[in-house]
C-alpha cells in the first residue's frame, strides 16, 4: 500500500471521483492552471480540462452559489474555498440555501455539493489564514461537516462526501497537507460519514477530538503510557455534523474521564456540544469534570511566532492536560 | 401599443412570430394572474390565509417572458412576485392555493414556505428562498451545467431592482459574463424595495450594469408585453447560440403594497399609485387584441366567469385539503430521514 501525503490523498480522491462520474467537477480560485495554492488540485485540469476544473472569478459567494445551482441541476460540484477564513462571503449561500434546499422544497430538490476549505493555523498565516470556522456552520441542520485527520481518512471521507446526496462542508487541515503521511490504498474505498473512529484503546482517560490535534493526542498518549503508565482512549469524531452520539457516549463510559480538544476557540465550539451530550447521556459515569482544551477566546491567531505558538495546541499541552485528568 | 406598426401588412404579434392563439393565451394568463392575486389579498383580509405578497402590476412582463422561453425545457428561477410566470409555465391555481393555505399538497414546499416561494421540479422551477438574490448565482450554476452537458436550454432568473444591489447579483452576472453562459437575468423594476423608491436605491440604471460584465443590457417597458416578449426571445436566441447572457430591466410599478403586512400609503401618495394604474398593461393588451379583432367583450365576460369558477374550485379544494402532519416538521433535513436527529 503506498504511503502518501494528506494532500495527495485528497487529490487522488477527486481524481478517482472525476474519472468515475462525469458529473463531478471542481471550481474555485486558482484550482486550474496553478492546481490550487496548496497543490490540492494539481494536475486535475490537465487530465479533465478547463470545463471540469474551473478557475473562477475571485468571489466566494458566486463559487458557492454557482455550485449550488449546478448541484440542483444534477451535477456533483466540488467548490474550493482557498482558505476557510475567506468562505464567510459564501455563508448566506451555504446556510440560507444549501442547508435548506431539501427541507424547504419538501424533498423535491436536493443539493449534493461539497465545499472544501482548509482550516487551522501554525503556518504563520496570521489572523486571516489560520482560522477554524467549524462553529459558524455547526448547528445548522441540513449541512454535514467533515474534518479528516489522516491521509487514509482524507481520501475515504472526501469520496464519501462527493457521493453524499446532501451538502457537505469538508474541512481539510492545512498543517496536515504535507506533514501527515500514511498508507492510502490505491483502490476505491470510502469512509462513511457520521461515524466516529476509535484511534486508540485505553483505560484511564478518554480524549475526543478531530483534525490536527489528534496527532498531538496520539503522541502524548504514547509518552504517557511509557512514562507514567497512563493509557488513553482516543476517539476521532471524523464527522462533526451529525455527531456520532453513540460513539461519544461509549468512549466516555470506557474511562469515566474525558478531555475534548479542538483548535477552534472554546466558547460555542464543537466541544461545547460534545460536553452537553455527555452531560445529558452519561453524567453519572463520570469520575472527573469534563475538560476542554481549545484555542483561546480571541478573534484569531496572531502571526508573530511566540504568539502563534501560544495560540496553537501541541503535544506538550495535550500531554499536560491528559496527565492532569488522569491524576484527578 | 398600436396593432398596426410601420409594416402595415403585419400585426405586431405576427411580426414577432406569435400566433393568434398564443397572443390571446398571453392575455388570458394576465387576467388569470391578476384575479388570483386580487383573490389572495381578499383571502388574507378575510383571515383565511396568513400572508400574501402581491405581483399586481407585474403580470405583463412575467407572462410575456414565459411565452418567449421554452416552457417545456428551460429552467426557471422566479422571484416571489412571479405568480403570472409560474402560472404560465404550468403551475395550477389549485397548486398556488395549496401554497397560500400552507397545505401538505403544496408542490412548492409542502406547506413549509411562505407563498410566493416557488419551486417545482416537474416544471423546472428551481426552489427559492427569502434572502433576496441568492437565486442569481443558482441560475448561473444551472446554465453552467447546461453548457457542460451541451444542452440547448437556458436558465431564466428574475429579481427586483432592490436585489440588484446585492453582491450575489454582481458576482453572478460577472461569472456568467466570464463563462458566456446561457442565462437571462430579468430585473422586474417595480420602483420600490418595500418603502425605498428607486431614487434612493439606484445610482444609475440596472441595465447599464451589464456593460461592466461584458454582455448586453436592455431596458424595456414592462407594461408592454409584446416588447418584453421580443427582448426575452432575442436574449434566448443569443443564449442558445452560445453568445452568453443578457440583462433585461423591465420597467413597471408595484401597484399593490409590498405585502399584506405593509401600508404603502405611509411612504407614497394615492395620487402616485392612481397615476400608475393608468399605465397598467392588462387593459392595454385587451385594447390591442380587440383592435386586432381577436377579442370581444363577450369573450371577456366569459373569461372572467370561467376564472371565477376556477378560483372557486381551487380555493374549495385547497381549503379542504389536509395540513401536513405536525411531526412531518422533522422530515427531509437529509436524504435519509432521521439521520441528523
Amino acid at each position: 500500500m503506498p504511503v502518501m501525503e494528506y494532500v495527495d490523498a485528497l487529490r487522488l480522491a477527486m481524481k478517482e471521483e472525476m474519472e468515475r462520474d462525469e458529473r463531478v467537477f471542481v471550481l474555485g480560485e486558482d484550482v486550474g492552471v496553478k492546481g490550487g495554492v496548496f497543490t490540492t488540485t494539481k494536475g486535475l485540469q490537465e487530465q479533465f480540462g478547463e470545463e471540469r476544473v474551473i478557475d473562477t472569478p475571485l468571489a466566494e459567494s458566486a463559487i458557492a452559489g454557482v455550485a449550488i445551482g449546478a448541484a440542483m441541476y444534477g451535477m456533483r460540484p466540488i467548490a474550493e474555498m482557498q482558505y476557510s477564513d475567506f468562505m464567510l462571503p459564501a455563508t448566506n449561500q451555504i446556510i440560507s440555501e444549501a442547508a435548506k434546499i431539501r427541507y424547504r422544497s419538501n424533498n423535491d430538490w436536493s443539493c449534493p455539493l461539497v465545499v472544501r476549505a482548509p482550516i487551522g493555523g501554525g503556518i504563520f498565516g496570521g489572523l486571516y489564514h489560520s482560522q477554524c470556522p467549524e462553529s459558524i456552520f455547526f448547528g445548522t441542520p441540513g449541512l454535514k461537516i467533515v474534518a479528516p485527520y489522516s491521509a487514509y481518512d482524507a481520501k475515504g471521507l472526501l469520496k464519501a462526501a462527493i457521493r453524499d446526496p446532501d451538502p457537505v462542508l469538508f474541512f481539510e487541515n492545512k498543517k496536515c497537507y504535507k506533514l501527515i503521511k500514511g498508507d492510502v490504498p490505491e483502490e476505491d474505498y470510502t469512509v462513511p460519514l457520521g461515524k466516529a473512529n476509535l484511534l486508540r484503546e485505553g483505560e484511564d482517560i478518554t480524549v475526543i477530538s478531530y483534525s490536527l490535534p489528534l496527532h498531538f493526542a496520539m503522541q502524548a498518549a504514547e509518552e504517557l503510557e511509557a512514562e507514567q503508565g497512563v493509557t488513553s482512549h482516543i476517539l476521532d469524531l471524523r464527522t462533526l455534523q451529525p455527531l456520532d452520539r453513540g460513539a461519544i457516549i461509549a468512549a466516555v463510559r470506557k474511562t469515566g474521564k474525558v478531555l475534548i480538544v479542538h483548535e477552534d476557540n472554546k466558547t460555542g465550539g464543537i466541544g461545547a456540544e460534545v460536553s452537553a451530550i455527555i452531560a445529558e447521556e452519561c453524567l453519572y459515569d463520570l469520575d472527573a469534570p469534563i475538560q476542554r482544551l481549545c484555542g483561546p477566546d480571541v478573534p484569531a491567531m496572531p502571526i508573530s511566532p511566540p504568539m502563534e505558538k501560544f495560540f496553537m495546541l501541541n503535544k506538550d499541552k495535550l500531554k499536560e492536560a491528559m496527565l492532569q485528568l488522569a491524576l484527578y | 401599443m398600436n396593432a398596426k406598426s410601420s409594416m402595415q401588412t403585419k400585426l405586431k404579434h405576427e411580426q414577432l412570430g406569435l400566433s393568434e392563439t398564443e397572443v390571446v393565451d398571453m392575455y388570458k394568463y394576465m387576467v388569470l394572474a391578476r384575479k388570483f392575486d386580487e383573490r389572495c389579498l381578499l383571502l388574507q383580509r378575510a383571515g383565511k390565509i396568513n400572508f400574501h405578497v402581491s405581483g399586481i402590476g407585474q403580470e405583463c412582463t412575467q407572462i410575456a417572458a414565459a411565452f418567449a422561453l421554452d416552457r417545456q425545457r428551460d429552467y426557471f428561477l422566479p422571484y416571489y412576485r412571479d405568480y403570472g410566470f409560474v402560472l404560465s409555465v404550468g403551475m395550477t391555481l389549485k397548486e398556488l392555493m395549496l401554497s397560500a393555505f400552507a397545505k401538505a399538497g403544496d408542490p412548492n414546499s409542502g406547506g413549509r414556505q411562505m407563498p410566493g416561494h416557488f419551486g417545482c421540479k416537474r416544471l423546472r422551477i428551481v426552489t427559492g428562498s427569502s434572502p433576496v438574490t441568492t437565486q442569481v448565482p443558482h441560475a448561473v450554476g444551472v446554465a453552467l451545467s447546461a453548457k457542460m452537458q451541451k444542452k440547448d436550454i437556458v436558465s431564466y432568473v428574475t429579481f427586483g431592482e432592490g436585489s440588484s444591489n446585492q453582491g450575489d447579483f454582481h458576482e453572478g452576472l460577472n461569472f456568467a459574463g466570464v463563462q458566456k453562459l446561457p442565462v437571462i437575468f430579468l430585473c422586474e423594476n417595480n420602483q420600490y424595495a418595500i418603502s425605498v423608491p428607486i431614487k434612493k436605491q439606484l445610482g444609475g440604471k440596472v441595465c447599464d450594469r451589464a456593460l461592466g460584465y461584458g454582455f448586453p443590457g436592455v431596458r424595456v417597458d414592462g407594461n408592454d408585453p409584446l416588447e418584453v416578449y421580443r427582448v426575452v426571445k432575442e436574449a434566448r436566441e443569443r443564449a442558445v447560440r452560445g453568445e452568453g447572457p443578457t440583462l433585461i430591466e423591465a420597467m413597471m410599478y408595484r401597484l399593490s403594497p409590498h405585502s399584506t403586512s405593509d401600508n404603502d400609503l405611509a411612504y407614497r401618495t394615492k395620487e402616485e399609485v392612481d397615476e400608475n394604474w393608468k399605465k397598467d398593461g392588462i387593459p392595454r393588451m385587451k385594447a390591442y387584441l380587440m383592435e386586432c379583432g381577436l377579442w370581444s367583450e363577450e369573450q371577456e365576460a366569459a373569461l372572467l366567469e370561467e376564472i371565477k369558477q376556477q378560483l372557486k374550485i381551487a380555493i374549495e379544494e385547497a381549503e379542504h385539503d389536509p395540513f401536513p402532519n405536525p411531526e412531518d416538521t422533522l422530515l427531509h433535513v437529509y436524504a435519509n430521514d432521521g439521520e441528523g436527529q
